[in-house]
């Protein structure tokens, strides 16, 4: 086995280094406040240097840098706390309508969300259906050229902010429901839409999005009529691949290594020289290099060729539980200063802690929660038999 | 980064899980309880070259990386094989590293002679409960600045102990110094990547039973395997092998590659896959009910090993405190070995 990574690679690292020293500054960071998790200005240096392609595959028409430059981009981007939501979004819409959608998709919209000048988001979750995600109930009916949409999706997360929504709809309901799914790209400035906020537990917030008799022609369309489980497919294979995920414990370990530091307990001492918190900062760290032997590895298969499928469930299962762990043990660590939030201005490093330790318990629930992860390992990797 | 076996280490798996799978089925494990040794089976490994495939062939070793060795190691791990190559493999490097004599250092290489490590420091001469301490006619030990070896007939026979390990106190007094201490690190080292290897195909072998006893045996009409409690701990026990796989291997590569990080990730390694062997076996057992508890399973072999291997290290809350140590500086000025 042999976990180095080539030269270019090596050096890339370097660069987007230096690069995120350069533009990713402290108030970028602080602008997610208002819920929103992405930088304008750092997703257009971004995609002015071609990174937003880099990660889409080249034989798809995208920058082909391979999986392991997309995992140290997104490893490095992640240790720095960019706000990168839309960002990975956008890529994981590009390469779906790269591999599924019309000449006309590939030729006017992916650009566009290649080169940053547009946002796409996700609309798959429905008021009534998450993990059964093949419940949709969003109708599409055909009217002659055209498709006539009509029904709700919740966690329409970024919908106030992008351009386009990839979305998943019913256009048979008479058949299996896995069989009569069919999904289309849709501009969110067509008539008939509405965005209504939904705020959370968190600093982010997310949409629920209406459809009311939305008219869109054929070239919207994505993949085949009916088969929109295909795509589906296509899309949390892209989302577990490209979207991130595997480190968001770093920044809380290192606020706590600081708060270790540099606070005085009562009795003097600093927590940095109790053996207790000396144990749970090196099982976090721990933490921390296992999920980079998952991420690596992960990356690796792609690059070989090796489509990866359980590992990626087994990344995003290990990487937000641990994260929610961390959290859990470094807001305790503070005690009563823990608590305070970024509003406050003596926050320890404005509240981060806190932000994390609010933020981590979606982590387990989007993207396909625990419990499902759990069920694809038990059942696809372990072969254990299914229930459902 | 090729993060699966390379088809050169896929071949050396494969012979020896068909030299483990043949010399060291369970059978052989149970019938080496409680000294935990089996010489037939050291002898037959010792023919395959094994114990000294990781020294240079010029001194007569089988010229094998340790990234080889680790291989073998998994397999090993996974047999739970009643011998004692680990710490041999690793005091077999030492002594050439040292550049040892040839008296002391062929045989070794050869595996005629068994060697270990006293993993914790020997006090007034004497080394506490070494491992292979019971079969090992050369002891390796840290004394002062020193690397000391002591040849001398083994007990043969240590203390009961939960893993059926061959443990025993060794007298190390007239011990001869071999080197400086400094070398030292580096065996520990390995000893700990080189373990965190085992306890993954300890794991790997452990969970292994535990799929295939939940996917036969019925309750309520159905393999208990359909019952997500069940599904979900065991996929939880899946994730964690995983993990502990990369991390070990990782680990391995670090030290035979020179990686500045190496000593970190073998201790990170060896924390984690012994935590994870535990898991593992924990759940296994727990999903053969009251059958995993019974003597005549096989789970339970598992089970007190995974309890056992690390402890041979000594409190594992001494080696985060180690690894802290490194990460953040000494506590209050005070350090820990
Ligand atoms: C902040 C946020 C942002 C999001 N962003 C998006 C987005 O941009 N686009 C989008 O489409 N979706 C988005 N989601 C939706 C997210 O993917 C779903 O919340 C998630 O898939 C779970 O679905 P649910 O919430 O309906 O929960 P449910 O599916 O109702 O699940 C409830 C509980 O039951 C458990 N459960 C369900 N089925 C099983 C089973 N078979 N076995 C065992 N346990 C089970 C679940 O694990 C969970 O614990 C977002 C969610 C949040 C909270």
């Amino acid at each position: 086995m042999d976990f180095s990574f080539p030269p270019e690679v090596e050096e890339f690292r370097a660069e987007v280094r230096e690069f995120l020293a350069e533009h990713l500054t402290d108030e970028m960071i602080d602008a997610t406040h208002d819920g929103t998790i992405h930088a304008p200005a750092l997703h257009a240096a971004m995609a002015e240097r071609g990174w937003l392609a880099g990660p889409v595959p080249e034989e798809l028409g995208g920058g082909g840098r391979g999986a392991l430059a997309s995992v140290v981009l997104n490893e490095e981007l992640q240790l720095a706390r960019a706000p990168i939501d839309a960002m990975a979004v956008s890529i994981v819409v590009a390469s779906i309508l790269l591999e599924h959608g019309s000449e006309h998709l590939k030729t006017t919209v992916v650009p566009r969300l290649l080169d940053g000048t547009a946002l796409g988001c996700f609309g798959y979750t429905e008021p009534e259906s998450g993990s059964d995600v093949a419940a949709a109930r969003t109708r599409a009916v055909r009217d002659g050229d055209e498709w006539v949409i009509n029904g709700a999706k919740m966690w329409t997360t970024l919908a106030h902010i992008a351009d386009y929504v990839i979305l998943l709809t019913r256009t048979d309901p008479d058949v299996a429901k896995h069989e009569g799914l069919t999904f289309f790209l849709v501009p969110l400035d067509t008539p008939g839409i509405e965005i209504r906020p939904v705020p959370t537990m968190a600093v982010e917030r997310s949409n629920a999005t209406f459809y009311d008799d939305v008219r869109i022609t054929d070239e919207w369309r994505v993949g085949e009529v009916d088969g929109g489980w295909t795509v589906m497919k296509t899309a949390l294979k892209y989302e577990r691949g490209i979207a991130g995920g595997q480190f968001p414990s770093p920044p809380v370990i290192d606020a706590a290594v600081d708060w270790a530091r540099t606070h005085q307990r009562a009795d003097g001492s600093r927590p940095i020289d109790d053996p207790t918190v000396r144990e749970k900062l090196m099982r976090a760290l721990i933490d921390v290099e296992v999920c980079r032997g998952f991420a690596y590895h992960t990356a690796a298969l792609a690059e070989d060729g090796v489509m990866f499928g359980v590992e990626g469930s087994m990344t995003k299962l290990f990487a937000s539980e641990r994260y929610k762990q961390h959290c859990r043990w470094f807001q305790d660590l503070m005690g009563v200063e823990g608590l305070l939030t970024h509003h406050n201005p003596d926050a320890h490093l404005g509240g981060r802690i806190e932000e994390h330790l609010r933020h981590s318990p979606v982590t387990t629930i989007y993207g396909g929660t625990s419990e499902i992860s759990r069920n694809l390992i038990a059942e696809g990797h372990l072969g254990l038999p299914r229930a459902r | 980064m090729r993060t699966r076996l390379t088809d050169d280490e896929e071949a050396v798996r494969d012979v020896f899980a068909g030299f483990f799978g043949n010399e060291s089925a369970i059978e052989v494990v149970r019938g080496a309880e409680p000294g935990g040794h089996d010489h037939d089976l050291w002898t037959k490994l010792v023919a395959t070259g094994a114990p000294g495939m990781a020294v240079p062939a010029g001194a007569g070793g089988g010229g094998a990386t340790l990234r080889d060795l680790a291989v073998v190691v998994d397999v090993w791990g996974s047999h739970l094989a009643p011998v004692p190559l680990v710490e041999h493999a690793v005091a077999a490097r030492l002594l050439h590293t040292l550049d040892a004599p040839a008296n002391l250092l062929d045989p070794v290489i050869a595996g005629d002679r068994i060697a270990t490590v006293a993993l914790r420091d020997p006090v007034d001469g004497s080394a506490r409960l070494v491992p292979a301490g019971a079969v090992a006619e050369v002891v390796l030990a840290r004394v002062g600045d020193d690397i000391v070896a002591r040849e001398s007939a083994p007990p043969g026979t240590g203390p009961r102990n939960t893993g059926d390990l061959p443990l025993a106190d060794r007298d190390l007094r007239g011990a001869e110094v071999i080197g400086p201490a400094r070398k030292w690190t580096r065996a520990l080292d390995e000893w700990r990547a080189l373990m965190a290897v085992a306890h993954v195909g300890l794991a790997r072998a452990a969970l292994r039973l535990g799929v295939d006893y939940v996917s036969t045996r019925i309750q309520f009409d159905v393999p208990i395997g359909t019952f997500q409690a069940v599904k979900h701990g065991l996929a939880d026990a899946s994730t964690r092998l995983e993990g502990a796989h990369l991390l070990a291997h990782r680990a391995v590569w670090a030290l035979d590659t020179g990686r500045p990080d190496a000593t970190r990730l073998a201790g990170m390694a060896l924390l984690f896959s012994a935590e994870t062997a535990r898991f593992v076996t924990d759940r296994s057992l727990q999903y053969h009910g009251g059958y995993g508890f019974a003597e005549e399973y096989d789970i339970q072999l598992y089970h007190r090993r995974a309890s056992s291997w690390l402890l041979q290290l000594g409190e594992p809350g001494l080696e985060y405190a180690r690894l802290a140590d490194a990460e953040f500086g000494p506590t209050d000025g005070r350090r820990i070995a």
